[in-house]
């Protein structure tokens, strides 16, 4: 018997919803939370007062007990944070789909709600800064996640010869999508190759494109058990596979002290991803892969398995991720470089939509979606099917 | 919790800086042996006692042998340009004044798979931006050094600083 008996399409997203997008949203945190999962409810045509299981970050500001207290929930019987950043998103949804599918709760949320484009930059904060495992890096001005993964980004193109063309692919790609999405924050401001590569630094080699946006948002679903989706009012787009990743000796953004820091927590991911699945990367219709810069994409590619080890830039070429072109289109609403950068939840958002056929840049006949957490830091992925 | 608390495991005491305003290591426990040598010139990596291999960062238990008896052994200061990065503003104020400067990491020769992180500089005392980024190689060899900076409270903390071989 597979060890995923039990999980693999037991539970399904049947209900989403997700605030505006901007740089500067008037509610604040918790009730943009409050909102969206209660629109999430709607749009399954579930009663808020049914949901017993929250699932979130644990960079999430807003509590369980709020969102209860709030909302109008009655006995919540499983509630859990994942940590480690924009790595947590799928894990929210499979630790969600693991409670519904092993009887734990029959209505689970989540969700996640931030507002990093008007609130304060981190590196703002010397505090935060000086927080004890920095002792190695912040000294020296890595201070930013973007010199953090600046350092791997160098290395990976050192390595196999990856250059910023091939960085400006993925770029150009996700804006591609975003201008074809009249939620993305990044809908109207069309962007070439030229514009790419004439853009300021940020760290070198990573310029302002490859940085992800700063968004005030926030994005809830909503999942139950395969049974109760086929009543409805949304196609249910089923939960096939999850899997968190943390491999030997990582170090978090900093992964720079292991044997071989470029093969990360997606080749943890993967592994018990695929084993868990009843297809391959070959099966993939789309992917909405985490995209808080650039190059984390390429590594991702790699680690889930959708090309060999430094063969990712080649994958990026010829509009292989763009939708309509490509053999694997990446981050069809914009992703975190062009729609919204709300930790990652926006892309599970998208990915349920291509399952339904509703997405701005739809997939014909998108059977399978791979939704990825962050790769630079111990993540998660799902594969969500028809 | 703070959101910084939750995302690294724990808090530091409180900030530390140089007199000029960049940041210098919060000490925990665990890094003391790193940071008490660097005070007198040498560069020192943990290594366990019962297995004999090297770790970075430090930290208690060996995850190769499961041993907490620990030592801290010397090295050459050797090493080569593993990767590096070149940050631009917006950062904190002292760094965006020298910015663009460089952070390098540097694989040393005892053990290719221990990495520093550190900057590359003209002299130990020079600033962060003292070498033409865009003469900087991986693979190049370089050699460690110390730089004393003075801590608002007025006590000396050495930084690890890189200079090229042979200069």
């Amino acid at each position: 018997m597979s060890p995923a008996v039990g999980f693999k399409d037991a539970t399904a997203i049947v209900g989403i919803a997700q605030s505006e997008f901007a740089k500067h949203l008037e509610p604040t945190e918790a009730e943009l939370a409050y909102q969206v999962i209660v629109a999430a409810c709607a749009d399954a045509g579930v009663d808020p007062s049914e949901i017993d299981a929250l699932c979130s970050y644990t960079m999430e500001q807003t509590e369980e007990v709020e969102i209860a207290r709030n909302i109008g929930c009655g006995d919540i019987t499983f509630f859990s944070q994942i940590g480690y950043g924009g790595g947590a998103g799928a894990a929210a949804i499979g630790q969600a789909a693991m409670a519904v599918a092993t009887g734990q709760a029959n209505v689970a949320v989540a969700w996640r709600s931030r507002k990093r484009g008007s609130g304060p930059r981190p590196w703002t904060n010397t505090s935060v800064q000086l927080r004890v495992p920095g002792q190695w890096t912040r000294p020296s001005g890595l201070l930013r996640p973007a010199d953090e993964i600046a350092i791997l980004t160098r290395r990976y193109m050192h390595e196999y010869g990856a250059a910023r063309e091939h960085l400006a692919n993925i770029a150009v790609a996700i804006r591609g999508h975003a201008n074809r999405n009249p939620a993305a924050m990044m809908h109207d401001r069309p962007m070439t190759h030229d514009d790419y590569m004439a853009a300021r630094w940020i760290s070198e080699p990573l310029c302002l494109f490859d940085n992800c946006l700063e968004t005030d948002g926030a994005l809830a679903c909503v999942i139950v058990s395969a049974e109760r989706a086929r009543d409805l009012a949304q196609p249910p787009v089923y939960v096939h596979a999850f899997a968190q990743g943390l491999p030997a000796q990582h170090q978090t953004m900093v992964n720079y002290f292991c044997e071989d820091p470029l093969t990360g927590p997606a080749w943890a991911c993967a592994k018990r991803l695929w084993a868990n699945a009843d297809f391959g990367p070959q099966d993939v219709s789309v992917a909405q892969i985490y995209d808080a810069f650039t190059s984390l994409v390429l590594l991702s590619l790699e680690g889930y398995g959708f090309c060999g080890r430094g063969e990712a830039a080649a994958f990026t070429e010829d509009g292989n991720l763009e939708w309509g072109r490509g053999r694997l289109p990446v981050n069809t609403s914009g992703g975190g470089l062009s729609e919204a950068y709300v930790h990652g939840f926006n892309l599970i958002n998208e990915g349920v939509r291509q399952i339904r056929g509703t997405s701005t840049s739809q997939v014909e006949n998108a059977e399978t979606c791979l939704v990825t957490g962050g790769e630079g830091v111990p993540t998660s992925a799902v594969l969500l099917r028809r | 919790m703070s959101n910084a608390a939750a995302f690294s495991g724990s808090a530091a005491s409180g900030p530390t800086l140089s007199q000029d305003g960049f940041l210098l290591p919060t000490r925990d426990g665990d890094g003391d042996g790193f940071w008490d040598a660097a005070a007198q010139g040498e560069l020192r990596i943990q290594a366990c006692e019962a297995c004999g291999r090297l770790r970075m960062p430090p930290r208690p238990m060996c995850p190769w042998c499961r041993s907490t008896d620990k030592t801290w052994r010397l090295m050459s200061g050797r090493g080569t340009v593993w990767s590096f990065a070149i940050p631009h503003p917006p950062l904190l104020p002292a760094y965006s004044a020298v910015a663009p400067y460089n952070v390098v990491v540097v694989t040393l020769d005892e053990d290719p798979t221990i990495r520093l992180v550190g900057n590359l500089v003209a002299t130990p005392e020079s600033p962060l931006n003292s070498i033409d980024p865009e003469s900087i190689q991986i693979g190049e060899r370089v050699e460690v050094a110390f730089a004393n900076l003075i801590s608002v409270e007025g006590g000396d903390v050495a930084m690890v600083r890189w200079v090229r071989s042979g200069s």
